[in-house]
């Protein structure tokens, strides 16, 4: 029996709390479904569409199989033993310094709510939080939801070479300017390298630049590195971490899904000086307070091999930049072909591209609200079943149209997504030079 | 030091790294004067460092201990809801991310579940979120609902985590104590009531909400359907929210029925109900819960899970889900896991009660949940040596832990300021233990009997 509506008494004042303000849109909510309505093939969203690695798969069947069925049950709340321990150890070889797995290291779910401790520890309002442009977008709600003022700097598109393919390493911070968002009330910078979505991967040059800024100015670095194991072309990545003067004022953000294919599994971490973690670990403590425990207990089992195999061609911190780096090329292969040009990324599994030649099948509509790339990425949806993310989501309100004209790809996909990709492609180029 | 030989050299681990380190090393030093400063905590956590549980699931994790401390099951859960996981985690797809606000087969079967419970249609893309726990939903639902100059009304005993969580939300807590209510010798967590013209005092224009626990963790109270109404009707007069956590729901003993505060008139619009996968199948280590409420206090939680983690594990939902299904089939069914663990349980509670009587406690025997609190004053343990501040159920449980190789969980823990002292004569003990978990804490009482005589 269902009760009449005249006894359902609405709360008659707002309900919801004032740090809510300006965090309520999310492009994923909208992008995912729109992707699920429309078949497509789906280049949005970054997370494979090929299967985790066996030996990661195995260490899980292992986990919950196993005589052990307290791995059901609820483990550490900063990090179950086993996992901190082994993220310790690989993380000091890294780093070149001792790091203690039980005040060092903090699990997570997911590096996305190692992010939102970071800024929910430190961030007070009145603080400042520099985000470099374009960014990954969750960024922004989660400074401002901690009382903060997000202060952005864009990464600028030097002009291209004629009949050349761009970099991402095109993509560069102005010095001055980026000295200049610094302030008395700055309280911290995020970083992100290998970047989301350009894969730009930054330099130790670069990186030294921001580091001078950070130590100058007493600056926290929140440095969301999870896609430090995807580096191309023998690029490396430099963590600013072990650069002069950062250890004392660094959160290392990582993530397991992003390195072992699993972003299901929802687990991450920080890494850090205690005086910072342990700040981490009050929000954790009174936010989710537990990670689930068997998906913990696989992926420490997974970091063990890696650290066995480190740097031998079995590793799959080897395999997977590899294999990788082999669909990275022919995605730009495919759009080169087309005349949709892609900035060749560094690094991470996305590119962008930029859409230009494609326009006139999508109208400028003036004094339109929505920016250029979004209305362009949504009717590629639905008219050519290709689902890429608009560059505008990656920037502020107020940014939005500074690059309208790129679409961000992810490549981490199987052979016949990309196969498939290609064959809309080539259709569609070949329906646009028909007479 | 195999690495740095092989394949650290591909890093760029060069050895100038070394010197870096010692130079950042003397920096720090000279700088950490205003980097203390600059580095220090956000206001919002300011005081909420300190917690219960790391400080005793430390001291008792030492495996010559029997644990009774903290609420975690030693039971295996049931064997399909194991096998499901395995059978999610073979699937690929599953292994990547799910929609933000839940795996869509897990909302669809809890929307079944709870519309049959409920009596009403509940839209489980709208009504639902699946958060990290029901720990997740707790603050899911208060960062997005309460803040500063809000004040929230939390029945004491308490679970811990209430306290914290409304303050880092900016607001204050306003306590009143369940209070113990009865001449004769029984005694049953019934007995402890609230006072129904005390409660009505908590309330004024500033109340946002109140936080209700029912079946009640540590107490093991089931909320009586008069004992609902009367809160009812205060928030519905002062226009004020519920937060009912019952991750204990479906651990009723015999002669007690659960009922959920959202279903009494009125109450669905201002009401989030929680629940816990953890609670319901005995996987506290799969961190999964829910909240289940109107679609405009849902839609709150919502942004505010989009903007903390975004999205819960796959294949632990997918899982979970198949087991909801398996569970909704045969809720007519007494073989039903709602019941069969409840029914495990009730023995176990039964023999607890024994064990602790036989030696010369006094328990609360509880009408749900699976914990129960004890007053030890009857044994009369001297341990005026410690800490003056430090109240007695913490020095007690300390001390059991170290010369009785028993643990529990101090009962002031769960308590406000005010009332700590009302309450430190009392300790929690958990019984979802399997047999020799519990034959083991029968050793140790029978023998604290005769050591005493």
């Amino acid at each position: 029996t269902f009760l009449p509506l005249s006894l359902q008494t609405k709360m008659s004042r707002p309900v919801q709390a004032r740090r809510l303000e300006g965090t309520d849109k999310n492009i994923w909510v909208e992008f995912v479904k729109l992707a699920a309505t429309y078949s497509t093939v789906n280049l949005g969203q970054g997370f494979p569409d090929f299967p985790p690695p066996d030996f990661l798969k195995e260490a899980f069947v292992r986990a919950l199989s196993g005589e052990n069925h307290m791995l059901n049950q609820y483990t550490r709340a900063f990090g179950h033993p086993p996992l901190v321990k082994i993220l310790a150890q690989f993380f000091e070889k890294l780093l070149g310094r001792e790091l203690d797995p039980m005040t060092n290291v903090m699990v997570t779910v997911g590096a996305y709510q190692a992010l939102f401790c970071c800024f929910q520890a430190f961030v007070d309002e009145g603080d400042e939080v520099i985000i470099i442009e374009p960014f990954f977008d969750c960024y922004e709600p989660m400074v401002k939801m901690a009382g903060g003022t997000p202060v952005f700097v864009p990464l600028r598109l030097k002009d291209p070479e004629d009949g050349k393919l761009m970099s991402s390493a095109a993509w560069q911070l102005d010095p001055t300017e980026l000295a200049s968002k610094f302030s008395e009330r700055t309280k911290a910078i995020v970083l992100n390298s290998p970047n989301n979505p350009l894969g730009k991967v930054f330099s130790r040059a670069e990186l030294e630049l921001i580091a001078k800024l950070c130590v100058k100015h007493d600056v926290l670095c929140i440095s969301d590195e999870v896609y430090e194991w995807l580096v191309y072309d023998g690029k490396e990545h430099v963590r600013i971490a072990s650069l002069q003067g950062m250890w004392d004022r660094t959160v290392i953000i990582g993530s397991a899904g992003k390195t072992f294919s699993v972003t299901g599994w929802k687990v991450g971490w920080t890494v850090g000086p205690n005086h910072l973690l342990q700040h981490l670990r009050t929000v954790h403590q009174n936010s989710v307070y537990h990670c689930a425990t068997a998906a913990q207990e696989a992926v420490a089992q997974g970091f063990q091999r890696e650290l066995e195999l480190y740097g031998t061609p079995e590793s799959y911190f080897v395999q997977l930049p590899k294999e990788l780096q082999q669909k990275r090329d022919w995605l730009v292969q495919s759009l080169d072909a087309v005349g949709m040009k892609p900035i060749i990324p560094e690094g991470t599994y996305f590119l962008v591209a930029d859409i230009s030649k494609f326009k006139s099948d999508v109208p400028d509509v003036p004094d339109s609200d929505e920016p250029y790339d979004s209305r362009f990425a949504k009717w590629m949806m639905k008219n050519k079943g290709l689902a890429a993310i608009p560059l505008s989501a990656f920037y502020c309100g107020a940014h939005k149209n500074n690059y309208n004209n790129f679409v961000r790809f992810c490549f981490a996909k199987e052979e016949a997504t990309l196969k498939a990709a290609n064959d809309i492609l080539q259709k569609w180029k070949w329906e646009n030079t028909r007479p | 030091m195999l690495f740095a030989s092989r394949s650290f050299c591909c890093l760029s681990i060069r050895t100038y790294q070394l010197q870096t380190n010692l130079l950042s090393r003397s920096i720090k030093l000279s700088a950490s004067a205003t980097m203390a400063f600059r580095h220090k905590n956000t206001r919002r956590i300011e005081g909420l460092d300190s917690n219960v549980w790391v400080e005793f699931t430390k001291v008792a994790a030492d495996p010559s201990i029997v644990n009774l401390g903290q609420g975690l099951p030693d039971i295996s859960p049931p064997s399909y809801v194991k096998e499901e996981l395995a059978k999610a985690a073979a699937v690929d797809r599953v292994n990547q991310y799910t929609r933000g606000f839940g795996h869509p087969s897990l909302v669809k079967a809890l929307s079944q579940v709870y519309e049959r419970v409920c009596g009403r249609k509940i839209d489980p893309l709208t009504d639902i979120l699946v958060t990290v726990g029901a720990y997740g939903s707790l603050f899911s639902t208060i960062q997005a609902l309460i803040e500063e100059g809000d004040e929230v009304i939390i029945i004491e005993p308490f679970y811990d985590c209430y306290e914290p969580m409304v303050k880092m939300a900016g607001a204050k807590p306003v306590f009143i104590p369940l209070r113990y209510k009865n001449d004769g010798n029984s005694s049953s967590s019934a007995d402890w009531v609230l006072d129904p013209d005390e409660l009505a005092n908590k309330f004024n224009s500033k109340t946002k909400a109140i936080i209700l626990n029912t079946p009640h963790n540590p107490m093991g109270k089931v909320f009586t359907r008069e004992e609902l109404q009367v809160i009812a009707d205060l928030c519905i007069k002062h226009d004020t929210l519920c937060i009912s956590d019952e991750v204990y729901e479906w651990m009723v003993y015999k002669g007690n029925k659960h009922i959920k505060i959202a279903t009494l008139p009125g109450m669905w619009e201002r009401t989030v109900t929680i629940g816990s996968a953890g609670k319901t199948y005995s996987v506290t280590g799969w961190k999964l819960g829910w909240s289940v409420g109107p679609q405009n206090l849902i839609k709150h939680l919502q942004v505010v899970h989009q903007n903390t983690l975004y999205t819960c594990a796959t294949p632990l939902q997918e899982a979970l889900a198949q087991a909801f299904w398996i569970d909704y089939k045969r809720m007519d069914d007494p073989d039903c896991y709602f019941y069969s663990l409840t029914r495990e349980l009730e023995s176990k509670r039964d023999r607890m009660a024994q064990l602790l009587q036989e030696a010369g406690l006094k328990p609360v025997i509880p009408d749900g949940g699976y914990f129960m609190i004890v007053d030890v004053s009857t044994l009369n343990v001297d341990l005026s040596g410690g800490d003056e501040k430090e109240p007695y159920d913490y020095k007690f449980v300390k001390w059991m832990i170290t010369s009785k190789k028993l643990s529990a969980i101090p009962l002031s823990a769960f308590c406000g300021p005010e009332t700590k002292r009302q309450f430190e004569k009392y300790i929690r003990f958990c019984f979802i233990k399997k047999d020799s978990t519990l034959d083991a804490a029968e050793v140790i009482l029978k023998n604290w009997n005769k050591q005493t005589a």
